[in-house]
């Protein structure tokens, strides 16, 4: 088994799903630690975006999905049938390939989930808002347009709302799937840091298919090939040493 | 090669022409309508009651009748029409047999001639749940509901131009980008919520739309109302909606059929046609303006 230090935040056993026929994850296992962020690479269709959806039950969605095997998150089995899905995805959050801002103000995105949680106070809610367009390190550029729409801004500052608007509900996992695959350099620089500025907090897992990207921002690495979790570990180990012959294949640039 | 080209210019000096045929039918039907009518059309016209046998007098009942019967037509009909889209489009699964079972109703429901639908209101909203109403509140004791009236009328209305409403809420929803339910599901929203605050909100263009549609719809059909509520002529107006109502379409059907001088009715049925085209004309711009205020709020 593959593991990393420390006592794991996710930990995921034998996990294995099939569409339809298709199977898309072979008997994963991955633990995952806190306060680090964890990179999941590999070519396209190698299973890494369809493991990152298992964490917060987001392949729920799709018709026709079979999961065996389990994902404990803070020692719960998330697939047992006590669990409510909807709490899952308040802890864990996901930002997506692609940014997806509500046609709403900025305000409006930020507030959406505490609002959907209850919370109506509106000082409550400006306190959020601000605190977390802070945190996601866009709170210079807004600030004077709150009540703008959200699809005015760039695709980065629209990426980066998008990252306000899921810490806004307090998760303790973010999921990143591509998360500055549409962007330019520079957005995508501010993208990576603040991934790092945030892992002091948050558990992050991200997905990419730019190597450097998952050189530069994480601290563990795991490679997926053909629905299998071929190796994990820490980064700088994975970019310099690998164990397995894929792995280095792939880093190096012969595949994928 | 001679014959392919004299075939093509053939082809399309003919497409040209049933074009220009449509164009010229349609200012034709306005042309005629609109001169027969000019001389009778005036504000008196349209706020006063009929007088004199009907052969005289305005149509300002009828106008009101239409208006209350569109009304209470959208209120029904639009909610219904909305909550069925949503459902098969957001709730039901593809596969699933209630939801096919539903597409061919609503189907089928859209190529049953309105005169059945008028039937149906008799014998279903009238008779039925009317005479049975009575039964209930009074014993059977006062004739109030198993009568034709505005309500029946009303809502066999809706059920006709249901179809129009559902599909076409139904597309606006589809448009309604995957990426918006994904991300309000992954911050924790609930089915019911992502559907009450970004589905619904994203797609009251195309519902505003949907109504449109069944009003212009609604508007121009005389059959079902024929037999659930529409009054040859009433003293006042109707007050509650237990009660009969004149409306303008039944109004030129029964001045050219039924009127005791059809010839001296002739300038009120041209000009009821005027109003009735212009009335819907009316709602159409307003929903049109409708539509691109919620277009200006969701970009800006």
């Amino acid at each position: 088994m593959t593991t990393t230090n420390g006592v794991p935040k996710i930990i995921t056993r034998n996990l294995s799903l099939w569409y339809g026929q298709k199977q898309a994850l072979r008997s994963v296992n991955l633990e995952v630690r806190p306060n680090h962020v964890t990179a999941l690479i590999g070519p396209s269709g190698c299973g890494k975006s369809t493991y990152l959806r298992t964490l917060n039950r987001m392949n729920d969605l799709i018709d026709n999905v079979r999961i065996e095997g389990s994902v404990v998150i803070d020692d719960v089995d998330i697939y047992d049938r006590a669990v409510d899905v909807v709490e899952l995805r308040k802890r864990v959050g996901m930002i997506f390939q692609k940014s997806n801002p509500f046609p709403k103000s900025i305000y409006e995105n930020v507030a959406y989930g505490p609002k959907i949680n209850g919370i109506r106070d509106k000082s409550r809610l400006d306190e959020i808002v601000e605190s977390t367009l802070r945190r996601a390190a866009i709170w210079d550029e807004v600030k004077d347009d709150l009540k703008k729409s959200a699809l005015a801004l760039s695709g980065g500052q629209q990426q980066r709302l998008c990252i306000a608007r899921a810490l806004a509900v307090d998760p303790g996992v973010l999921l990143m799937d591509e998360p500055a695959s549409a962007l330019d350099p520079i957005a995508t620089a501010k993208i990576e840091e603040l991934i790092y500025e945030l892992k002091s907090n948050y558990t992050i897992v991200i997905v990419t298919h730019n190597m450097q990207q998952a050189a530069r921002a994480s601290d563990y690495t795991g490679f997926f090939y053909m629905g299998e979790l071929v190796e994990v570990g820490e980064t700088k180990k994975m970019f310099t040493s690998p164990e397995k012959k894929q792995t280095e294949e792939y880093i190096t640039g012969r595949f994928g | 090669m001679m014959h392919g080209k004299l075939l093509g210019r053939i082809v399309v000096a003919l497409t040209a022409v049933s074009a220009l045929l449509i164009v010229a039918v349609v200012i034709f039907v306005m042309a005629t309508i609109v001169i027969g009518g000019k001389d009778t059309i005036s504000w008196e016209f349209l706020t006063s009651a009929p007088s004199e046998g009907m052969t005289e007098g305005g149509i300002f009942p009828a106008i009101i009748g239409t208006a209350l019967l569109v009304i209470i037509m959208s209120m029904a009909g639009v909610p219904i029409g909305t909550v069925t889209a949503l459902y098969l489009s957001e709730y039901a699964s593809r596969k699933s047999r209630i939801a096919r079972a539903i597409r061919f109703a609503v189907n089928t429901l859209a190529g049953v001639p309105a005169i059945v639908f008028g039937l149906f209101g008799l014998g279903f909203f009238v008779q039925f749940v009317g005479t049975g109403m009575d039964q209930a509140l009074t014993g059977g004791a006062e004739l109030r509901w198993g009568q034709p009236n505005i309500l029946w009328a009303s809502l066999t209305m809706a059920l006709l131009t249901l179809p129009v409403v559902i599909v076409s809420v139904e597309e606006a929803i589809k448009t309604v980008p995957q990426d918006l339910r994904a991300a309000s599901l992954a911050l924790g929203a609930t089915k019911w919520q992502t559907v009450w605050k970004i589905v619904i909100p994203n797609s009251l263009t195309g519902i505003l739309t949907g109504g449109i549609l069944a009003v212009s719809r609604g508007a121009g059909e005389v059959a079902p109302i024929l037999f659930t509520g529409a009054a040859y002529f009433l003293p006042h107006l109707p007050s509650a909606v237990s009660d009969q109502f004149m409306e303008l379409g039944y109004h030129i059907y029964i001045m050219s059929t039924q009127s005791t001088n059809v010839d001296a009715t002739r300038g009120i049925q041209f000009a009821t046609t005027l109003v009735l085209l212009l009335l819907t004309f009316l709602l159409n711009f307003s929903a049109i303006f409708l539509r691109s205020r919620v277009r200006a709020r969701q970009i800006t």
